[in-house]
């Protein structure tokens, strides 16, 4: 399909959102990678990215809309640079889930799905990240941290806040790359 | 970075590359990695029944949780379809208490990628997906790099090991957050970009599946045994493990033990030495409450009630499931009224609501537990709570129901007498779980 010309993404992640609509047998299965990947870029779905992903997928924009609600990763307001997402779901309960949770709404100020004023953070309580055995365990962005304590996780808000935290970096194109190769 | 663990009860053979450097290519092939298919594609037209033959000899069944014989479900996929068939390797890993494709994506991505090749060498398939859970960001770029080694190696594409005619190819994805899609119908609704909605069964996705093709779904677990099953054969396989139940399994072990991990056990295995042998026994001391065996959605049972094997039969005859083999330990500080709260919390933001027992039950489960929990609760509740259990239970297109409902029952009826004492004021102290005001938003749950 002809490249989108006034495209609201980096070049890269046009490329790739080129490259993710052709490895389907069904385009319209590149749908929520689509969403995840706008959203890393921009940090939220917005409006004008449901309209390009609608467009390049020949969807209505309802059906895009009508996904993108689905999935509790996918949001549509902003949130901070940093998301801290506590789990507090059985295995990190147990140890102690709840009091890390509490610990940074007293940290970081926010509540549940609240975002500091700088925006530096945002805070969740999710459910089961799947790290159970290294519980209780805190997803920042991408990034797993495990068998935290009140004090590491002030260790891992502060390292975040001096930009010296980890991020995972965004994936390669999809697939492309071994098809490349060959 | 999840912490390897090790014990001398241990049988390793889906583990047995762990923490030696598999994700890089060469180092998988030095440990016998690709061997599995490359004996599969070496036996020229008696490779499909050949491999399906070992498979069933294997007594493998599934790791997701449903425990169905695998070498069966590969041997359900029609032999002539005028649609193409497809694998799906299911890493959409959610079940509360479960982490053990995490540590599988991370330490032996190409035993997932050799599994997939084998299970489409053996239905005649030529295209795989593996879906991972959206917050496996990390391991994703892990598999994406594995599979780009696998196509440079020619493993992957046109004409594979040099094969003439034999393509395969694989593509990787991750979901964006949502347990449901854990669920095979659902995942497929998923991977074809729509909301992961369950579809009613029959047809079964061998015959119609994934873009209506015949597919095969199995946990990721499930299919990295495959290569191994094959090098070692469905017989030597099946003799590890008890009898109807081949093989060794990745047992997460978590909660309040001393060496929580991932630790591979043959199937069958006793419960109780799981727990105070290779795990190292309850954390500080304490004495032991109770067990959930396999992951959330597994009935509860009491410290008087694991001495049971681990494997699919023994806990079906002792009233609970193997599940997803996410042991979760409870010591005996722990308050099975908050428990059992946050439990239905899970599978109340996790329904996707489109079967009405399944969304209203959880949700009213979920109401009359606060209310309870918060101390605001009264006797016929608990036979409420039972009543919309017993409602839920069969009556929806995929298992979240019964998920939900099965660890309520469990919890109602074995802690009966807890959650009376606890309308006669016997409280947990500090409450974990915090009843907000009414109209903040977050009593609507996580989501």
């Amino acid at each position: 399909m002809a490249a989108i010309a006034d495209t609201i993404f980096t070049p890269e992640l046009a490329a790739r959102f080129d490259k993710l609509v052709t490895i389907y047998p069904l385009k319209r299965s590149a749908l929520v990678p689509m969403l995840l990947y706008a959203q890393d870029e921009i940090g939220y779905v917005s409006d004008a990215a449901v309209a390009e992903i609608a467009q390049r997928l020949d969807l209505l924009e309802l059906d895009v809309r009508n996904v993108l609600s689905y999935y509790s990763m996918l949001r549509t307001v902003p949130a901070g640079k940093y998301n801290v997402q506590v789990c507090t779901n059985i295995s990190c309960m147990l140890r102690g889930g709840f009091e890390l949770l509490q610990h940074c709404k007293d940290t970081l100020h926010i509540g549940h799905k609240g975002v500091t004023p700088d925006g530096l953070f945002s805070l969740e309580e999710v459910e089961c990240i799947g790290a159970c055995c290294w519980a209780p365990a805190v997803q920042v962005n991408y990034d797993f941290h495990e068998n935290l304590t009140p004090a590491k996780m002030d260790k891992v808000l502060d390292d975040y806040a001096a930009g010296r935290g980890h991020n995972v970096p965004p994936s390669p194109p999809i697939g492309s790359a071994g098809q490349e190769a060959k | 970075m999840p912490t390897l663990v090790s014990h001398p009860d241990e049988v390793k053979v889906i583990s047995r590359r762990f923490g030696q450097g598999a994700a890089d290519i060469d180092k998988y092939i030095a440990l016998d990695g690709y061997k599995a298919v490359e004996n599969a594609l070496g036996k020229g037209a008696d490779m499909a029944p050949w491999i399906l033959a070992e498979m069933k000899a294997s007594g493998l069944r599934g790791r997701g949780g449903a425990g169905f014989p695998t070498g069966m479900k590969w041997s359900f996929v029609p032999k002539e379809s005028a649609k193409p068939k497809y694998i799906l390797v299911n890493g959409d890993e959610s079940e509360p208490g479960t982490c053990k494709d995490h540590v599988l994506f991370l330490e032996d991505p190409h035993a997932v990628i050799e599994g997939t090749i084998i299970a489409g060498l053996a239905i005649g398939s030529k295209m795989g997906f593996i879906y991972l859970r959206g917050e496996y960001r990390y391991l994703l770029n892990i598999m994406e790099k594995a599979v780009a080694d696998a196509y440079a190696k020619g493993y992957l594409g046109k004409n594979i090991f040099g094969k003439d005619g034999v393509d395969f190819e694989i593509v990787t994805q991750t979901g964006a957050g949502a347990y449901e899609v854990g669920e095979e119908s659902a995942l497929m609704e998923s991977l074809e970009g729509k909301r992961g909605i369950p579809r009613i069964k029959p047809p079964f996705p061998a015959v119609v599946g994934l873009y209506g093709g015949p597919t095969v779904i199995n946990n990721a677990e499930t299919i990295a045994n495959a290569s191994h099953i094959l090098l070692m054969g469905g017989e030597a396989y099946a003799k590890l493990g008890s009898e109807r139940n081949g093989g060794t399994r990745l047992f997460g072990i978590s909660g309040h033990v001393e060496r929580p991990g991932v630790y591979e056990l043959p199937m069958g295995y006793p419960l109780r030495k799981a727990i105070y042998d290779v795990a190292g026994g309850i954390k500080d001391g304490k004495k032991l409450k109770a067990v959930v065996p396999g992951g959330a959605s597994c009935p509860i049972l009491t410290a008087d009630e694991i001495d049971v094997g681990l494997d699919f039969d023994q806990m079906a005859k002792a009233g609970t499931m193997l599940g997803s083999g996410g042991i979760v330990v409870l010591d005996e500080t722990v308050s099975i009224v908050e428990f059992a709260l946050r439990t239905i919390r899970f599978y109340q933001h996790e329904s996707c609501g489109w079967c009405i027992p399944c969304r209203e039950g959880t949700d009213w489960i979920k109401k009359t537990l606060t209310r309870f929990h918060a101390g605001g609760g009264n006797k016929k509740d608990i036979d409420n709570i039972q009543y919309l259990a017993e409602n839920m239970m069969g009556r929806t297109f995929c298992p979240l129901g019964d998920a939900a409902a099965m660890p309520t029952l469990g919890f109602v009826k074995k802690f009966r007498k807890e959650f009376e004492e606890y309308l006669e004021g016997a409280r947990v102290e500090h409450p974990l779980i915090q009843i907000q005001p009414v109209g903040e938003p977050e009593l609507a749950g996580a989501h």
